[in-house]
């Protein structure tokens, strides 16, 4: 009698977390109340939530290195093929009525040294989209994602990583001001693969993504790291979940966000799971948030449901807070003036995440991304 | 010629209970070419005396002055006052993550000086400094004093004492918790610093042992935040083999 009661114990879904599904029924126009939407800003989003054909695609610029495909697969084919269905309404939609999805393969065993790197640029359409990025066993790869213009943009993004790859997964969201941006990205880390993914949320008057992850095997590895800059009027969200669905599994969540103006507003989600069967995992995730000015709130709630307790390890950390008034003496009694100081810090407090993302040229531009953001209120870098 | 000033500085700090004045009239005059060691027991105030003069928001200052060539310091914000000549050497440097010690070496010399230094002498200047402080050179790529041990913060601050090269330097208590090796390293650089002729250094510490490196020409006791008694090299000896007791009970007794 114990195995099938076992069984139901497994079977069932985190409290926290709706069930993933591909039909837009189960995921209903949400009223603002529920607990994934009870931060969202609901009237911004509405063409996200609303079920209303789109054939308008994003300008496309890719640079593939030699060995990777691309093609394109349809709506039914693309369910076969996700790390999770569908967690909200939004990517409910987007994989429904996206036409189909891109599929982008790296090879097994391909060593990539140059990164796939694909550039999404909007003028103002409205974009229901599905990316699915297949990484081969044992390969190792850089992914780059990049947003930019203006664009309604709902999406669902899965990455397939298989067994043993090591694959380094850069999403930008760098769009103009007025651009809505909502989805799922999905990573679905195979047996003994090393994923690491880096969030980097700064333009557009709202990005709302949820990144989920799991495990399709023991020994996987997986590290995310975030950054985010949030202006006035601005809504930037993101809400992780990992699911330890595997033993001897290990994930690191690292998060950052600045906040400057009036209505500035971040919101971060992070939920680990551990499940039953996952023992010997380790885990933690870290939230921190830079308040430079006043009229700026920061949601930041991490959760540990932990239903094992032959864990290595299970922690997190949330911080939100003004300038440490002790690292700005430091620097001062030096001789830098208060607004050098308070950009040192800044970078600094950032440059640990842009360093991850392991592209050179990109890291150099991020940094450059914080410099103007900072020279909104702190004046020009001299 | 140099003079830092400190007349009757009064300061106080805000506590649950209300204000409460740390510094009940200092006077102290530190000219060039002179080191003067600040020296008493736990809770007098002699770290107060720093971080006041520094500008360290804690501290409110009441009363009194502190000039550096006739320049009156407590009107300058923090980073004026470094610009005025001042460094504080702290009993605790601060974490600043993500900030290379090289980076943060560069600004400030770049802030004290008005233009950014040349590039190939700073950064043979900046390896000789670690050098002769016992550090590799990789310790610039560091994040400033993350993870940094007690010694390599104390020593991290005195390459910073000798780049920066200001006209006064107070130190506070950077003796404590050094081992015996790291002590002597230390104490060249304050005394390398020293040793310019035209620079003043005061120096705080609870212990004596850091005077059998470093000879100071004055010796102040601060007891209860005031200077009570003054003299020469001669009163630390004394108060190695005596302690504070005399000066409590005599503080107490006033």
């Amino acid at each position: 009698m114990a195995a099938p009661v076992m069984e139901a114990v497994e079977a069932l879904e985190s409290h926290l977390h709706p069930t993933p599904s591909f039909a837009i029924d189960d995921h209903p126009y949400p009223k603002g109340q529920e607990e994934i939407w009870r931060f969202s800003p609901l009237r911004a989003m509405r063409a996200l939530l609303t079920d209303a054909p789109s054939d308008a695609c994003l300008t496309w610029a890719e640079s593939y290195p030699e060995g990777v495909t691309t093609r394109v697969i349809s709506t039914a084919e693309a369910q076969l093929m996700v790390a999770e269905a569908p967690i909200d309404r939004v990517s409910a939609l987007a994989a429904a009525r996206s036409g189909g999805a891109q599929v982008i393969e790296v090879p097994a065993n391909a060593e990539l040294t140059e990164p796939v790197s694909i550039t999404l640029s909007g003028t103002g359409q409205h974009v229901w989209g599905h990316l699915v990025f297949s990484i081969g066993a044992h390969s190792s790869s850089t992914i780059l994602l990049r947003h930019e213009g203006s664009a309604s943009y709902a999406t669902k993004v899965d990455v397939l990583v298989g067994d043993g790859a090591r694959v380094n997964f850069v999403s930008i969201q760098d769009w103009d001001d007025d651009a809505v941006h909502g989805g799922h990205h999905s990573v679905l880390v195979g047996r003994d693969a090393q994923v690491r993914t880096v969030t980097v949320s700064l333009g557009g008057k709202v990005v709302r993504l949820a990144e989920t992850a799991k495990f399709a095997g023991p020994g996987g590895s997986l590290e995310q790291f975030g950054l985010y800059f949030v202006d006035a009027g601005q809504h930037i969200e993101h809400r992780l979940f990992v699911d330890h669905n595997a033993p001897h599994t290990h994930s690191n969540v690292d998060y950052r966000g600045a906040l400057q103006g009036e209505g500035a507003r971040s919101v971060w989600i992070g939920d680990v799971l551990i499940r039953k069967v996952a023992e010997n995992i380790s885990t933690y995730e870290s939230n921190k948030n830079l308040v430079l000015t006043d009229g700026c709130r920061a949601d930041s709630v991490p959760n540990l449901e932990i239903e094992t307790g032959e864990i290595e390890g299970a922690g997190h950390s949330s911080t939100t807070g003004r300038f440490d008034d002790e690292q700005l003496f430091y620097l001062r009694s030096r001789g830098i003036s208060e607004a050098e100081a308070r950009r040192l810090v800044v970078r600094g407090f950032f440059a640990d995440i842009i360093r991850r993302i392991g592209v050179p040229e990109v890291e150099e531009h991020m940094m450059g991304a914080v410099e103007r953001e900072l020279s909104v209120t702190m004046g020009s870098y001299a | 010629m140099s003079t830092l000033s400190i007349n009757d500085l009064r300061v106080e700090v805000a506590t649950e209970s209300g204000p409460k004045e740390i510094l009940k009239g200092v006077n102290l005059t530190v000219n060039d070419g002179e080191v003067h060691a600040i020296m008493g027991p736990n809770g007098s105030g002699k770290s107060t005396l720093a971080y006041a003069i520094a500008g360290h928001p804690k501290y409110t200052i009441t009363g009194g002055s502190v000039t550096l060539d006739g320049v009156e310091l407590t009107e300058l914000t923090v980073d004026e006052r470094a610009r005025a000549g001042l460094f504080l050497a702290m009993q605790y440097p601060i974490e600043v993550p993500g900030v290379s010690v090289a980076n943060f070496l560069r600004t400030a010399k770049t802030a004290l000086d008005g233009e950014a230094p040349k590039v190939r002498t700073w950064v043979k200047d900046v390896n000789a400094a670690l050098d002769r402080l016992g550090l590799d050179p990789s310790f610039s790529a560091r994040s400033l004093n993350e993870g940094f041990s007690g010694g390599e913060k104390k020593r991290n601050e005195i390459v910073q004492l000798e780049l920066l090269n200001p006209k006064f330097a107070i130190l506070d208590e950077t003796d404590s918790g050094l081992d015996i090796d790291a002590l002597r390293i230390v104490s060249e650089g304050v005394n390398r610093f020293a040793a310019q002729g035209d620079r003043g250094v005061l120096l705080i510490t609870h212990y004596t042992r850091i005077l059998n490196y470093i000879k100071p020409d004055f010796v102040h006791v601060f007891v209860n935040g005031r200077i009570v008694e003054e003299g020469g090299p001669e009163l630390a000896e004394n108060l190695e083999v005596e302690g504070y007791e005399r000066f409590i009970k005599a503080a107490a007794a006033s």
